[in-house]
């Protein structure tokens, strides 16, 4: 599943609607939207719509039998709670993170830096390798997580770590102090500079952090497969049910589990797109 | 009463930033802060405000101690050089913000809100966010972002820094008017010897983490009681053995008891004013005069360049001998 970054970007919807008024399109702008679109259009618009036909493509009966399915029911509920429960994490410790990176002058700052991106730049399978040694039945920590709910939720949090931290980061640096100050001489309190000052400034960049956490939670396989042991009304996620059904010809239905995971990660960014418009507006 | 700032000294590492330094200011008056970049006036100003935590020494704003005080309970309106907006939040709860923050009645907000923004020209942007605004309209819109929280004392810390020549000089009349209307204590840094001497009730000049003088402008200006103070408020050229402005000097093509005789070596016109460059005759100041006269002068005196010309101080004209 893929995430239209743009889509995140806070006010590209707004500038869109107050530039695109009437103005006619120069040569070189037209190509370029040409271009864009026809690029968007092969890479996401088709593929998308063809996940969407061939889940209905069976008729309506299929759709619905498979989500019926007890299995891909739990296995769908399984892979949407724990990335929510996820995200909701991210969103606190992500900024967190990045605020410390940002603020605070430490020893090793610069290899906590790079030690962030590692979930992010580690092959999802080397990923689960290295939990599957950490949390598994072997666990020198002692901790073993196998083949339970705990497992996907501890592989979901390890590889969308860096998501909200890589996205605050950059707009924290650009905060300027000025304004914190500014507050504190009007006599706000720390607190109230954090909530009516620093976080609506945030938070278009912490839903955007949260809008990628989530998608890439509810599309995760590589790095909960080994952990998690796939069991069926358990531990299993919507990625491996529609690799199951897909190794048993059934491609309907995992077209139907696709268009299901498509439309929550939609819903997902709208929503956090309205969540971070009236945090915005509040401040 | 006013504020008191007692032995306050302030270092960053090895480097000085205020070496005990003793203060009054007066209330009710627009006081400058002069000097140049590094010298240490905003540091001041932001140990003033409790934005920043001096060494030693004592602060009192109004007879109140407030050494210990935190910027919160200061009760005192600062604006920064780059306007430090709320970015997120219309003009108008941009001001509003202090209000809001001590929890007063919505309507007495709002009424209040309107009557700054009146008194800033800002009232038809009330809706629009800082973006919308021009530099000159969000430093207005900081400065009645300050004045809100009906401050004891307003502090403003390079205010025109960031804006360009014109709205510069038309703010700082603007700021001049309002201090005469609105009376509060109000402390201003600049590195500008040209709007401090224009805008301000009181001067200070500090250089090097210390006071070089404090006084009225034209007290400054007339009697400087250093070499740097002479050479900041202005211009300064050496004639003979003393330090005086380049306007103070009294230039003529006929020979006379001169200070100094020689050749008019550099022309330059800037509008009214011409600056000359004057290379004496005399082996013991070999060093170039600056000379300025206006164009009409000029004219009249028929100076032109490669011409004999001899130099002295007008009569009454302020010099330091150094």
């Amino acid at each position: 599943m893929t995430v239209d970054s743009s889509s995140l970007a806070p006010g590209t919807a707004r500038r869109r609607r107050a530039r695109g008024t009437g103005a006619p399109l120069t040569r070189s702008s037209g190509i370029g939207l040409g271009i864009a679109l026809t690029w968007f259009s092969l890479l996401v618009l088709i593929p998308l719509c063809l996940v969407v036909i061939q889940s209905v493509d069976g008729g309506w009966t299929t759709f619905r039998e498979t989500l019926t399915n007890p299995q891909t029911a739990a296995a769908l509920r399984l892979t949407v709670t724990q990335a929510l429960i996820v995200t909701v994490i991210n969103v606190v410790m992500g900024t967190l993170i990045a605020w410390v990176l940002v603020r605070d002058e430490f020893w090793g700052k610069r290899l906590l830096e790079v030690v962030i991106d590692i979930p992010f730049a580690l092959p999802t399978i080397v990923a689960g390798l290295v939990l599957l040694s950490l949390y598994g039945p072997d666990s020198p920590l002692g901790v073993n997580v196998a083949n339970t709910e705990r497992s996907v939720f501890l592989a979901l949090l390890f590889v969308t770590l860096p998501f909200v931290v890589r996205t605050v980061q950059p707009v924290l640096m650009e905060l300027d102090r000025d304004v914190e100050e500014a507050a504190a001489s009007l006599g706000a309190s720390r607190f109230t500079t954090l909530r009516r000052i620093i976080l609506p400034s945030l938070a278009p960049a912490i839903t955007a952090g949260a809008a990628l956490s989530f998608a890439r939670g509810i599309s995760e396989y590589g790095s909960l497969v080994l952990l998690s042991g796939n069991l069926p009304l358990k531990t299993e996620v919507a990625s491996v049910r529609i690799l199951t059904y897909i190794e048993n010809g059934n491609e309907a239905a995992a077209a139907s589990v696709a268009t299901i995971l498509l439309l929550v990660a939609l819903a997902a960014i709208v929503l956090l797109q309205v969540v971070s418009k009236w945090v915005a507006r509040r401040g | 009463m006013g504020i008191e700032i007692r032995g306050v000294s302030k270092n960053f590492g090895d480097f000085v930033a205020l070496q005990d330094i003793d203060l009054s200011i007066p209330s009710g008056q627009l006081t400058a802060l002069l000097g140049p970049s590094g010298g240490g006036k905003s540091t001041l100003l932001r140990i003033i405000a409790g934005l920043e935590s001096s060494d030693s020494g004592t602060i009192e704003i109004e007879g109140l101690d407030a050494t210990g005080l935190p910027a919160q309970k200061r009760n005192v309106g600062f604006v920064f050089q780059h306007y430090a907006a709320f970015k997120h939040m219309t003009v108008e709860k941009n001001v509003a913000f202090g209000l809001e923050i001590r929890k007063k009645p919505k309507d007495e907000v709002r009424r209040r809100v309107a009557e700054l923004l009146e008194l800033v020209h800002l009232e038809q942007f009330s809706h629009r966010l800082p973006s919308q605004l021009s530099g000159g309209q969000r430093q207005r819109m900081a400065l009645a972002r300050a004045l809100a929280i009906e401050p004891s004392v307003l502090l403003l810390d390079e205010p025109f820094g960031a804006l360009d020549a014109k709205v510069r000089k038309e703010l700082r009349e603007w700021l001049r008017r309002l201090h005469d209307e609105v009376h509060v204590t109000t402390v201003f840094v600049t590195h500008d010897q040209e709007e401090a001497l224009e805008v301000s009730d009181n001067l200070v000049v500090i250089n090097e983490g210390r006071i070089e003088q404090i006084g009225t402008p034209d007290d400054l200006y007339d009697r400087p009681a250093s070499e740097f103070v002479l050479s900041f408020l202005g211009p300064v050229t050496r004639l003979g053995n003393t330090l005086i402005r380049p306007h103070d000097i009294d230039i003529t093509r006929y020979e006379h008891a001169a200070t100094a005789t020689g050749r008019i070596t550099r022309w330059t016109r800037v509008g009214f004013e011409i600056r000359l460059e004057v290379t004496p005759d005399d082996v013991l100041h070999p060093d170039p005069v600056q000379v300025i006269v206006t164009r009409t002068e000029a004219t009249a005196l028929q100076l032109h360049e490669g011409a004999q010309v001899w130099l002295r101080p007008r009569a009454g004209a302020e010099t330091v001998v150094s």
